[in-house]
């Protein structure tokens, strides 16, 4: 039951390291966590692992 | 008796009801009389949305029709409830497509469960009760679904009459297999469906624990979709170890909100509208400690409700003060834990030295929220 239409997603970084990932889901930006636990986060590992989804480099 | 065999009998399956309800801490349910509800009583759902209300409990409407979603004060007289989670139907679906569905649900932690013994040959029962209301009579499926191991149990119960809160109990019997996780991620999930196409009810109901076929999970489900003059109300939703339901826990107001908090909550202009003093970090980026109310579940998701100036926040160094859309990080890595962290706040429009102090606050009609739902 996947809740995520994601149309954009690009790490932020802070010090020169990864801190989250912004993305652009069913039209809302949402800063998500570097945590496995974070059900957003998952399932944006899940769709980079199917190959639907890749994740931009921080600015 | 004395009040040890009291207890040591109140732990078999023959227990006395009113004993065990003096057990506290025995409800799974969190927010069960539907008091807390942070992000606001009522909300409309389009078609095929997933919607949030009452905390704790997710709405779907995942088909042609829609509804609004809301705390109401309508709940069943004597009971002691003040509140209820009310489904209002404003756009039809008469002819159900094969993959809708329509429900409320419920996520619990694998750790909060370990009680059960899921997955042993001493699993328990579990029992749910709760109170409903519908306009709509007829067959209604209460669903409770092992996320660990796909595992499905779905049960039956009849709404009789319209318009009338009826008390309803249901127990599912242990299950000897799957163990649950003993993490903080998603290990049951309860389901109340209101509408079900062909792909959840064309096989047959599974009223024992099976590996989960999509199309037992809720054959017979009447479709309350079916009509605008519908109104579905549910409250006193309790789940509790054993065969046997026992009066509703009944906790404060308080209790219930930083047990809600552990997934949700937002800094607004109505609650908190201070976020904290920052640090620059360079010209317009600043630092901010962040400390959530209670230990949330994972690290949380950052989102943002803008003003009518589409802003959130002011940056203030001194007296002057200067608001923007800026963008906001939740830092996930060194020493950010679940209860402390800081954010990366970007573009405040707000220059300054390296080291100096601003204080962040909040718009009003603005709002930053922290989510870590299951």
């Amino acid at each position: 039951m996947n809740e995520m239409d994601i149309t954009l997603a690009q790490y932020v970084a802070f010090l020169g390291k990864n801190i989250s990932v912004r993305i652009i889901a069913n039209n809302q930006t949402l800063d998500v966590p570097l945590d496995p636990a974070n059900r957003h986060y998952a399932e944006i590992m899940r769709q980079v692992a199917a190959g639907e989804l890749t994740i931009a480099d921080a600015d | 008796m004395t009040k040890a065999r009291d207890i040591a009998s109140a732990t078999t399956p023959n227990a006395n009801a009113a004993l065990l309800a003096t057990f506290p801490h025995r409800n799974l349910i969190i927010n069960g009389a539907m008091q807390v509800a942070q992000r606001g009583t009522s909300v409309a759902s389009s078609s095929g949305s997933v919607v949030r209300c009452v905390d704790r409990h997710r709405c779907f409407a995942r088909g042609a029709g829609a509804a609004t979603f809301s705390q109401t004060s309508t709940a069943p007289t004597g009971q002691g409830f003040a509140n209820s989670l009310r489904v209002d139907v404003t756009t039809v679906d008469s002819s159900l497509d094969s993959n809708d569905y329509y429900m409320i649900d419920h996520k619990i932690e694998g750790q909060d469960l370990q009680q059960l013994a899921k997955g042993t040959s001493d699993a328990k029962s579990i029992t749910a009760s709760f109170w409903v209301r519908s306009t709509k009579t007829g067959t209604y499926i209460l669903g409770l679904f092992d996320d660990d191991n796909s595992r499905n149990i779905s049960k039956s119960y009849s709404i009789y009459s319209a318009d009338t809160w009826e008390y309803k109990t249901i127990t599912f019997e242990g299950d000897t297999t799957g163990a649950l996780d003993n993490d903080n991620n998603v290990s049951f999930t309860l389901r109340w469906f209101l509408g079900a196409g062909t792909s959840y009810t064309s096989g047959t109901l599974a009223t024992s624990w099976e590996a989960s076929v999509t199309a037992n999970q809720a054959v017979g489900q009447a479709n309350f979709f079916d009509s605008t003059s519908n109104d579905f109300y549910i409250t006193g939703i309790q789940l509790e170890v054993g065969d046997t339901a026992t009066q509703f826990e009944h906790r404060s107001y308080g209790d219930e909100l930083a047990r809600c908090q552990r997934y949700y909550y937002e800094h607004s202009g109505a609650n908190s509208n201070w976020l904290g003093l920052g640090n620059v970090y360079q010209t317009d980026q600043v630092i901010c400690p962040v400390y959530s109310p209670t230990v949330m579940r994972a690290l949380p998701t950052l989102t943002k409700t803008l003003d009518g100036s589409s802003q959130w926040l002011t940056t203030y160094d001194g007296f002057t003060g200067t608001s923007s859309d800026a963008s906001v990080s939740l830092s996930s890595t060194g020493t950010s834990t679940i209860a402390s962290s800081y954010i990366y706040i970007t573009g405040t429009g707000r220059s300054g030295s390296d080291g100096q102090c601003h204080w962040l606050v909040i718009k009003a009609g603005a709002a930053l929220h922290f989510d870590a739902e299951l």
